[in-house]
């Protein structure tokens, strides 16, 4: 199963830093992780970007996770 | 990228495309655009930091018989709070429109109230002496320390702190709080020997570009409107004026004109809604150009920091614990870069426990804008001073307590993902064997040194190439150049299609012309728009195949693509790419490769800088008399743009650490809104900056690039000032390290 490891930011809505997913694919790790978390709020987390296994993704939708994957949210990133 | 590659163009040094136009002067930038019966548009603006409007009156001016139009908020559609995606980070739409035109208050001496066109521009000008505005005047809050006090006058009533466990029952100045961690902050300050903590402040500064704000608008009586400006993303531009001005996209064309320098400030809107408002009630084409004073007084800055920083370490050099408090001025409308100078403060370590919490506040100053890795000199500028003063404290030299700590492939980082095939460590050894590091200094001579990482962003880009009958190609790109893109794009197409570079032309497309791409920022473009060019040519070279496939009776599979040229596998035919495209009519047509994408796999950028400086101890000047700036390109594609924007980021960092700072007198009146007065580096200023570029491929980019524009802007602020300390053997913590601050350090200590 994918883990997923969720920022201090994160941590105050779930309560833990990580947890283990079966989702194959990103959309299903959203609906996943915001089943299992009540207080996780859906348009925070889908507003962020994703790093599966190490690559950033801003705009993610049907990647694929691996059951090895490991996956951060983090904040958007821009720049000058 | 997997394996090591053979590059036939790319790493040549070849002329810029846009090299003749610049030098002849032929190049239009945004004032250069005049149109038939175009009239002249001016900002009247705030003379007070802080006020209530009371009430406005143009009346006066409408009578005027040279005014064709006056604009005041209340122009726009209703507008109301919402965060939509115009640029690379959400903007909040109601904020956007009240920095645009004041509403019910003016939050910065400059803040834009009304606007009027006239026949010409002295009428214009003259004609916004006779709107009539009542003011309750307010106190003004300048600093971020003060705007976080309980007492401070609050900038907005309904401005309550996110990021707190629950929401606050008072409004205040501070819009949001941030807090990342990893390991056990408390442990880590209990297994430290020695511990650094140092206050640290950074001014208010201008990107200094050299171009003023500029724009040409006109819209025709079907309601199709067209917006030539200076700006770093032309489609954003147009979704910003769309959406104020509830407007389709379809009706609004925006060109991106010759740009003369963004660095992160000019990727939002100032001038294009306004003029566009003008453009329509007076039926005339609009040109507004911003004066220099304008641009200081009214365009977004980068923001002002008040740090604290905390390090613990063992006396080996091993550090246990890093802690940062950083408080980032927003401006007068939230949004400063708070989040990404979090994320990155501590990322050049590889430390186990990590406590930072950041700070987002307004003050009465213009709202900030990007610049350069926005967020990053002024987090790191605190956290390499207070490394470099804990080797200091140890008895370590800077770079090996450095290489002891580096973050590198496998570190996890603070804000999210563990780092890939990162090039701090070989950025360090190449300081370490640099003549600079190895040689002697002087009598009231320093040297300082800093690392400096900045993550660099992928996102959408667009490209179209289309192949003409004789063999060459128009490249035609949305993202806007502002550091030589157009050179790298050219050169990654020539390489996957094996055509020589001076056969493509490559352009910077409209919004008609091309589908959305990004804002050129965030260190994007070579490696995104790159990857998107690449993708158009592979399809280019597909249709290549194709087409030879066809003349030889022979199946695609059976061709290759060697060089340029198409070679059929099933016997000695050749076809060159200027022959297959000379016989397009008989094949099935001219032949155009295009890519959409939105690219992924950004690869952050370190870099490691050393700065000699020499102080005149009875006048307190620093002289920059030797620096090197050494960073990780992943893969040079142009090295000499490559080594211009190290040298860039350098200078602008040089300046910001010795010179730049906003002057405001006590009513928040900004005093030295001109180059005279706000001192930028000039090239008599500076030595020749030297570059080391280090290539540790992106694993991510089909040639191993990571973007290069504004990780060298990070590491100057520390190295600068460590210099200037060590020269005066007083720890500067202050910048900038102007000649009234260093002989003040310098007459305090003795």
């Amino acid at each position: 199963m994918a883990t997923v490891i969720f920022s201090s930011e994160l941590q105050r809505f779930t309560g833990e830093e990580k947890t283990h997913v079966s989702a194959t694919n990103y959309r299903d790790l959203i609906d996943e992780i915001l089943g299992r978390y009540d207080r996780l709020p859906a348009n925070e987390i889908q507003k962020m970007a994703v790093a599966i296994d190490g690559e950033i993704i801003h705009d993610p939708f049907l990647e694929t996770v691996k059951p090895d994957s490991e996956v951060h949210f983090l904040f958007r990133i821009s720049g000058g | 990228m997997s394996e090591a590659r053979e590059f036939k163009y790319i790493g040549q040094r070849t002329i810029r495309p846009d090299g003749y136009d610049k030098v002849t002067g032929r190049a239009n930038y945004a004032a250069d655009l005049s149109l038939p019966g175009m009239i002249w548009g001016k900002i009247l603006r705030s003379p007070h930091a802080h006020a209530r409007i009371l009430s406005i009156d143009t009346s006066k001016a409408e009578a005027h018989p040279d005014v064709m139009a006056v604009a005041t908020y209340q122009d726009f559609p209703h507008v109301s709070s919402e965060m939509f995606q115009a640029g690379e980070t959400p903007t909040d739409l109601l904020d956007l429109a009240r920095n645009l035109l004041a509403d019910d208050k003016v939050l910065y001496h400059g803040h834009a109230i009304a606007a009027i066109a006239a026949r010409t521009e002295s009428a214009a000008e003259a004609a916004l002496s006779l709107i009539e505005i009542d003011y309750e005047v307010l106190p003004p809050v300048m600093d971020v320390a003060d705007a976080m006090k309980p007492e401070s006058p609050v900038l907005h009533d309904d401005m309550f702190t996110v990021g707190l466990a629950e929401k606050p029952d008072k409004a205040s100045n501070i819009a949001s709080r941030m807090e990342l961690k990893k390991g056990d902050i408390e442990a880590g300050f209990a297994e430290a020997e020695v511990v650094v903590e140092r206050d640290y402040y950074t001014p208010t500064v201008h990107q200094g570009y050299i171009e003023p704000h500029a724009t040409t608008v006109s819209i025709d009586e079907d309601g199709q409107a067209m917006v030539w400006c200076s700006t770093q993303g032309h489609f954003d531009v147009r979704a910003s004026t769309a959406k104020l001005l509830d407007m389709e996209l379809g009706k609004i064309k925006v060109v991106a004109a010759e740009i003369g320098g963004g660095f992160g400030g000019k990727t939002t809107v100032y001038l294009e809604p306004v003029a566009l408002i003008l453009s329509r009630k007076s039926g005339r084409p609009v040109k507004m150009v911003m004066t220099r004073e304008e641009v200081f007084r009214a365009t977004g800055p980068g923001s002002a920091t008040r740090s604290r920083i905390k390090i613990g370490a063992k006396k080996d050099g091993t550090i246990t614990a890093m802690q940062a408090k950083l408080c980032f001025e927003a401006g007068s409308f939230k949004g400063s870069p708070m989040g990404p100078g979090c994320m990155t403060v501590f990322t050049p370590y590889d430390v186990e426990n990590m406590y930072i919490e950041g700070y987002d506040v307004v003050v009465n100053k213009p709202k900030v804008a990007a610049y350069r890795a926005p967020g990053a000199p002024q987090a790191e500028f605190a956290a390499e001073m207070a490394i470099n003063e804990l080797a200091d404290k140890l008895g370590i030299d800077p770079i090996e307590i450095r290489l002891k700590n580096a973050a590198k492939e496998g570190t996890q980082t603070v804000y999210g993902p563990k780092l890939k095939a990162v090039g701090l460590v070989e950025c360090l050894e190449a300081a370490k064997n640099s003549a600079q590091y190895q040689s002697a200094l002087d009598e009231n001579q320093g040297r300082g040194l800093a690392a400096g990482f900045w993550f660099n962003i992928g996102g959408q880009s667009s490209v179209i190439i289309n192949m003409n009958p004789d063999g060459t190609g128009t490249i035609l790109e949305g993202s806007p150049d502002i550091g030589g893109s157009r050179a790298s794009i050219q050169l990654m197409a020539a390489e996957e299609l094996g055509i020589p570079p001076s056969h493509l032309k490559p352009v910077v497309a409209d919004t008609e012309h091309l589908a959305y791409s990004a804002t050129t920022g965030g260190s994007r473009t070579t490696f995104a728009t790159g990857m998107a060019v690449i993708e158009a040519a592979q399809d280019v070279v597909r249709q290549f195949k194709e087409r030879a496939a066809a003349v030889w009776n022979v199946t695609s599979e059976q061709v290759e693509w060697v060089d340029g040229v198409a070679i059929n596998t099933a016997g000695e035919d050749k076809l060159t790419a200027a022959e297959i495209c000379r016989g397009a009519e008989k094949t099935g047509g001219q032949i155009s490769g295009t890519a959409n994408i939105n690219a992924r796999g950004a690869g952050p950028s370190f870099a490691v800088h050393l700065c000699d400086v020499e102080v005149d101890k009875e006048t307190g000047k620093v002289d920059v008399i030797r620096y090197t700036a050494i960073q990780d390109a992943g893969k040079a594609i142009h090295p000499s743009y490559v080594e211009g924007q190290y040298q860039g980021g350098a200078a602008q960092g040089i300046g910001w650490a010795l010179n730049e700072e906003y002057i405001y007198n006590e009513d928040g009146i900004m005093e030295n809104a001109g180059f005279l007065d706000y001192r930028i580096p000039l090239a008599s200023d500076l030595p020749m900056i030297d570059t080391v570029i280090v290539e540790v491929p992106n694993p991510f980019h089909p040639f191993g690039v990571r973007g290069v524009g504004e990780t060298g802007i990070v590491p100057p602020l520390a190295a600068v000032a460590t210099a200037v300390s060590d020269a005066i053997d007083v720890r500067m913590t202050d910048l900038p390290c102007s000649p009234p601050r260093v002989l003040k350090a310098i007459l305090d200590a003795s």
